[in-house]
């Protein structure tokens, strides 16, 4: 084992890891609210990226007007679903709502591969990636962009929910919908903030990922999603830092494995990290250990 | 929690009505006669959709030009088409649907190799046809030595591209080292690697790392990194052109300079979108024709007027299997599988969209040649035309 | 108990009107081979949902990894069908154990996981099962394993399918069934009233897991080739669609659900690039109009004609 190629490894996996990170923090907002595992993020994801490569693509605006345009557009379009889809089944069995998340995430993604192909995309170049040598080692500007904004918004969204009056009542709601309801707290409206930001953090992560890789295609949601999720559960569900510091674990676990053991076990490798942290700490490394009362 | 009889009812109607109304529509799509169907199966939901989908645009394309020339012997060609959703045992379901619901009297498709080798089976027990388009796992038309009377291929067969790389490393590019870089969910990938190892290291090479990757990955960073570290003379990524650009890509951004080996998975203009002309330069890969050639313009012509892009190696292949199958029917003057199969035995000189294929009676495979090309700055040129061996 | 019986004769009684009849269909090619492919597939689903159903249903423990069990069954069954010339049955217990060996194995640590963590991780073992075969190269790898004669009939699946259902009604109406459904309701609760709920839930996990095999086994031998594709997490979360659709903790639902989603996506086989459009809206629809699934916790056996056909059994026994 070499120092410069672990180095190098650590470089990798923190950059991966930033893109689960950015994805896992709209997920577990999402369900530290309603408690919903929303198999359709990865495909909100998807969304937020098309929209972006259509705005740069056909309306030919810039990086970060299309960045806008699709974070707004696609938190509308997580709002609109949680009215249609989740909302009637606010008094159903959670496991009820996670079944329909997943067809609305088959939805998604059938509805997208009859409209724009299932041929994947390709993104114009809209900024200069940069390459820095340090020594022997290659970071390039693209990866830093990722890694800063996760962090940011990671800052910001602590921020919002920590801070502010919104987000005292997302603890609230979060809590318990109906006590915040008799409070006089409009849990629907603030769940339905929750879910307009989740949408748009994961239409970010979209843009940027369409970005960084160079190519998107209507299934390219579920893989990061499956990911995002372990990476949301790694470091304890519904916990903000936990969801960045989950995702750059698993990136880092993924990168270290495919550079020092083999690269084909390197996905069962990030779930056996997974499973053995969940029976240590089963509730993830920030998770708290909740006590059941009969 | 009770459930009211009037819902009960109501859906057991729905169901019986959904039932019936199949089976009714099944049995009422009989042979009309003035029309010879021909099924599709194609992967067009999944994730192989995109494979899929362009195999059947190349074969709409075929199949358009023969019913706009007159149809087969005045009859028109009517397409069936059918999802393999991406998965061997719905390829299979299918396969039965075409066959027995349908009653088509031939099959084209699907693309992947895995889902037309399930289906070859059911098809080959029901003596109806199959064209392969991409199968290009020999085990397709050949089991336990014999050939499946009924089951056929347009493309050539993985050990001919795994042989024609290795030979292209060891001789032109002097090469001692390799690495393999293979996508280990598809046996397309692994089956290429395998005969390029045993090629390359018979002519004297050795291959000094394998690694992998799995489809519809993004990041092949860590992976490459440690490939970087084994410095060897060529890099083989026999692969799909997805992953192929990102690879690329990321390999050069890494600072990999060595030359890297491909195979007809990297003929798709997308390649050089993904990774850039200059990330693409220094690599090699085979493919069944080039695009500068004379006698492909025709297709390559057709094919941006009909969808208003370039075709891809898949749209090509899926082209091919449709001309291969417009002339057997001509030939065959008749629906009856038994001399369908007989005149896809006999395809000789035929001209398709990527060049001229000979059947071979004894393997189903096509005598085709094939053509290696490189990437510069961006352009397709031509390094070598391998004439078909007769293998 | 003497009620409990004469029920399970009636419906043993109606399940062999059943398949004489379907076998009638199928043998005067009524059903072409399609729907004789189809019937197969849903006796398959049936018997993958009814299980997942005693893990999830019953037992209240969130399983995602159930294709995996499934993937264990089918390669244990093929290897020995088809390289070692075992007998069908006997290669489909094989299978059966083996699957439900892992289950025990497996669901030994991580059943102390609760919820959705439990969920993450039983699919993260599904996914692992899946990357070992793949890397297995004796068994195909990736391209899969090919040549499996086709063995798998509708009589071997039918009586399969009814030993499935009779041995889970009867678990599920047994002490430890009654402990497992004491488990969903609360497990603390069940832990004070004296249930060792970690050797119930780790014997629900094995049974389900057992019977996935077994229908790994009929599902391997009804295509010629089996490969890791066919046991993704999307399968898994297939046969929880089905389940969930049909009603948690009713095998009447777990039927319900396999032979809807089954037929449904036969039925739409025609136009494929709607089927899985519609199925998807279907879906949330019938989620949104009862959230509890078709049947709920409702079993067919206690509504209304059946009841009526089933007590005057009782009165002429």
């Amino acid at each position: 084992m070499d120092v410069t190629q672990l180095v190098q490894q650590l470089i990798n996996g923190i950059s991966l890891g930033s893109i689960y990170a950015l994805i896992a923090l709209g997920y577990t907002m999402i369900y530290g609210i309603i408690k919903l595992i929303n198999f359709a993020h990865g495909d909100i994801y998807m969304v937020g990226a098309y929209i972006g490569f259509f705005s740069i693509t056909a309306a030919h605006l810039g990086i970060f007007p299309s960045l806008l345009i699709s974070m707004i557009v696609t938190g509308g379009l997580g709002m609109v679903i949680e009215k249609l889809a989740y909302k009637p089944l606010r008094n159903a069995p959670r496991i009820s709502v996670l079944i329909t998340a997943i067809g609305v995430s088959f939805f998604l993604e059938c509805t997208s591969m009859y409209f724009v192909s299932p041929t994947p995309r390709t993104f114009p170049p809209v900024f200069e990636n940069v390459a820095f040598h340090v020594g022997p080692f290659i970071v390039n500007s693209q990866q830093l962009l990722i890694f800063g904004i996760t962090i940011v918004l990671m800052l910001l969204l602590t921020y919002i929910v920590e801070r502010t009056k919104t987000g005292k009542a997302m603890r609230a709601a979060s809590y318990d919908v109906e006590t915040a309801q008799l409070m006089g707290i409009d849990s629907d409206r603030i769940i339905s903030f929750t879910f307009g930001i989740g949408s748009a953090l994961a239409a970010a992560a979209g843009v940027l990922v369409g970005v960084y890789y160079n190519s998107i295609d209507p299934l390219m949601g579920i893989m990061p999603g499956v990911k995002a999720f372990v990476a949301a559960v790694l470091g304890g569900i519904g916990i903000l830092p936990g969801a960045v510091v989950g995702g750059l674990i698993l990136g880092v676990v993924e990168a270290l494995v495919s550079g020092f053991i083999s690269s084909t076990f390197r996905d069962a490798a990030a779930f056996a990290i997974l499973i053995l942290v969940l029976l240590f700490k089963p509730t993830g490394i920030f998770g708290k250990n909740v006590r059941e009362k009969v | 929690m009770h459930f009211s009889k009037k819902s009960l009812k109501l859906m057991g109607a729905a169901i019986g009505v959904m039932m019936l109304g199949t089976v009714v529509a099944g049995c009422g799509s009989d042979d009309s006669g003035d029309t010879i169907k021909v099924g599709a199966s194609f992967e067009i939901t999944g994730n192989q959709a995109n494979y899929g989908s362009a195999g059947y645009d190349g074969l709409k394309l075929a199949i358009k030009q023969a019913n706009d020339a007159g149809g087969i012997n005045g009859k028109k060609i009517e397409l069936v088409e059918a999802d393999t959703k991406s998965e061997a045992s719905e390829a299979v379901n299918a396969a039965t649907k075409l066959i027995s619901d349908d009653h088509v009297k031939v099959i084209v498709g699907p693309m992947v190799t895995a889902n037309v080798m399930a289906e070859s089976q059911t098809a080959n027990d029901e003596k109806v046809p199959v064209i392969a388009p991409a199968g290009t796992n020999p085990d397709v038309t050949v089991e336990n030595g014999k050939v499946k009377p009924y089951i056929f291929r347009s493309c050539f067969i993985d050990p001919q591209q795994g042989t024609v790389m290795a030979e292209f490393a060891t001789k032109n590019l002097k090469a001692k080292t390799a690495v393999l870089y293979l996508d280990s969910s598809s046996d397309y990938s692994k089956s290429l690697g395998k005969v390029f190892k045993e090629k390359f290291e018979a002519a004297g090479g050795k291959v000094v790392m394998e690694e992998s990757f799995l489809a519809k990955d993004q990041d092949f960073k860590a992976a490459l990194t440690k490939i970087k570290t084994a410095n060897a003379d060529v890099i083989f990524v026999p692969a799909y052109y997805e992953e192929v650009g990102k690879i690329v890509k990321q390999a050069r951004e890494l600072g990999i300079t060595a030359p890297m080996l491909g195979t007809d998975g990297w003929d798709d203009p997308k390649v050089a979108d993904i990774a850039g002309a200059d990330a693409l330069n220094n690599t090699y890969f085979s493919t069944h024709y080039f695009e500068k050639d004379e006698e492909v313009q025709d297709f390559l012509k057709a094919f941006q007027d009909e969808y208003g892009h370039a075709p891809n190696v898949f749209a090509a292949l899926g082209y091919d299997a449709g001309k291969m199958l417009v002339d057997a029917l001509t030939r065959a003057g008749s629906t009856d599988p038994d001399k369908i199969a007989k005149a896809l035995e006999e395809t000789k000189d035929l001209r398709v969209g990527t060049g001229t294929i000979t059947m071979d009676p004894k393997t189903h495979n096509p005598i085709k040649s094939a053509v290696i090309l490189s990437m510069k700055n961006g352009a397709k040129e031509l390094v070598a035309k391998i004439a078909p061996d007769a293998e | 108990m003497k009620y409990l019986r004469t029920n399970d004769l009636k419906m043993l009684a109606f399940a062999l009107v059943l398949f004489a009849v379907l076998q009638g269909l199928i043998t005067g090619r009524v059903l072409n081979s399609f729907w004789q492919l189809n019937i197969l597939i849903v006796g398959i689903n049936i018997i993958m949902s009814v299980s997942l159903n005693l893990i999830n249903g019953y037992t209240g423990q969130f399983s995602l990894g159930h294709a995996g069990f499934m993937a264990v069954g089918a390669y244990t069954a093929v290897v020995l069908t088809t390289n070692f010339h075992v007998a069908f049955l006997p290669a489909l217990l094989a299978g059966a154990a083996a699957a439900g060996f892992l289950g025990f194995l497996i669901g030994l640590p991580t059943l102390r996981l609760r919820g959705d963590y439990l969920a993450i991780a039983t699919l993260g073992l599904g996914e692992i099962i899946r990357i070992v075969i793949m890397n297995i190269d004796h068994v195909g790898g990736a391209a899969g394993f090919k040549g499996i004669p086709h063995k798998t009939t509708f009589v071997w699946v039918f009586f399969i399918m009814l030993f499935t259902l009779f041995f889970i009604k009867n678990f599920v109406n047994s002490k430890p069934g009654r402990a497992c459904i004491a488990i969903r309701e609360n497990e603390i609760a069940a832990e004070a009233m004296g249930v060792n709920t970690t050797k119930y839930k780790v014997m629900a996990f094995t049974i389900g897991a057992a019977f996935a095999g077994i229908a790994g086994g009929l599902f391997a031998q009804c295509f010629y080739l089996i490969n890791p594709l066919s046991f993704t997490f999307m399968q898994s979360f297939n046969y929880l669609i089905m389940v969930v659709l049909g009603g948690l903790g009713s095998i009447t639902g777990s039927i319900a659900g396999a032979f809807v989603v089954t037929f449904l996506s036969a039925a739409l086989a025609s136009w494929p690039e709607f089927r899985m459009i519609i199925y998807a809206l279907a879906l949330i629809f019938l989620m949104m109009k009862r959230p509890q699934g078709l049947f709920g916790y409702m079993e067919i056996t206690n509504h209304g004609i059946f009841r009526k056909i089933l007590k005057g059994g009782r009165k002429h026994a």
